[in-house]
């Protein structure tokens, strides 16, 4: 009997193995940033390039940074879910444009509407590098204290927020 | 008129690349750095690719960013200590021994010695299955009595046409 046993068990684990792999998606890689403060900078604004924003100005909020582009194509299927999002009022979004030019970036929001508080201009990429952006949409979840709690690679999906973002940003208001 | 054409079309591709090897030109020695720590990291859009072959627009950004560090007087481990900390141990094709890569750095040798282990015993099992059955000194001699015996019956069998 344990002839037949043994083997089908080491059958079961290695295809348990190999399901959960082929579930998994390689694009994911997990961000070394969670837990660390959001990297400092300072950068124009999108509508108005004469003012500034910082991850500074937001101590004592949480927030939501959404790295998007208009070249960006998962960013229009994202677009509608921020729109739906920013309308319930319940957690500030804010726009870091990536290696966009600020005309296409302003025809796009016009275009589809502007979910964002504002959005600043990282034009050359330069800051996305510091946030270890490799795939626009990406979205991350700043707490009052300025630490990064949660990094959402690829569109945020009404899934996603009702699973993970929402909860976790009620948990850090409450804080 | 054609031919002028001609002639421009052929020269169109000679301007495409000005703008590439104009970079190269401005430091070779600090390129061939560039390019050669580029080989050792791991270009995250397309992920079979080095940062130093790859075409994605993230990966020439770096490239650049790795460029100006070297220019500012960084140690080729302190750019990739940089990198690590912006996208982790996954950007670089040699992963650190640490915590959270023990499995994959031992993995397969446990696996390896999990098999051998395996092996091993099954050929112990086996061995003492077919290991010869000892008799005793009464089967021994019924044994012998019908090997004596065994000749005169085959012949018997064998025999009438003889």
């Amino acid at each position: 009997m344990m002839r037949f046993i043994l083997p089908f068990v080491v059958f079961i684990v290695l295809a348990v193995f190999l399901f959960v792999g082929l579930n998994l998606n390689p694009r994911e890689v997990p961000s070394p940033l969670i837990d660390k403060p959001a990297p400092a900078f300072t950068l124009p604004q999108l509508h108005e390039p004469q003012k500034t924003f910082s991850p500074a100005d937001m101590q004592g909020k949480v927030w939501l940074l959404n790295v998007w582009a208009s070249w960006c194509v998962s960013c229009r299927e994202e677009h509608p879910v921020l729109m739906a999002l920013a309308q319930q009022n319940i957690v500030p979004i804010y726009g870091l444009d990536y290696k966009d030019t600020p005309a296409e970036a302003e025809r796009w929001l016009q275009k589809g509407g502007d979910p964002y508080v504002l959005s600043v201009s990282d034009a050359e990429g330069r800051i996305g590098i510091d946030y270890g952006v490799y795939g626009v949409p990406e979205t991350y979840v700043i707490d009052k204290q300025g630490i990064i709690r949660y990094k959402q690679i690829g569109p945020v999906t009404p899934d996603s927020l009702r699973e993970k973002i929402l909860p976790l940003v009620a948990e850090l208001q409450a804080k | 008129m054609k031919r002028l054409l001609i002639l421009m079309l052929c020269l169109l591709p000679s301007l495409a690349f000005a703008g590439e090897a104009q970079d190269m030109a401005a430091d070779p020695v600090l390129e061939k750095r560039m390019i050669g720590l580029a080989e050792k990291l791991r270009c995250l859009v397309c992920q079979n690719e080095s940062l130093a072959s790859s075409h994605a627009e993230l990966a020439e950004d770096l490239r650049r960013e790795v460029r100006e560090l070297m220019q500012q007087g960084m140690s080729d481990q302190e750019i990739l200590d940089y990198l690590v900390a912006r996208y982790g141990d996954f950007v670089l094709y040699d992963p650190p021994m640490k915590k959270t890569t023990l499995v994959l750095w031992y993995g397969p040798f446990a696996l390896l010695l999990l098999g051998a282990g395996v092996l091993v015993f099954q050929l112990r099992k086996r061995k003492s299955e077919i290991a010869e059955p000892q008799l005793t000194d009464e089967q021994a001699a019924q044994a012998a009595a019908l090997l004596a015996e065994q000749p005169a019956t085959s012949t018997q069998t064998k025999d009438p046409q003889a």
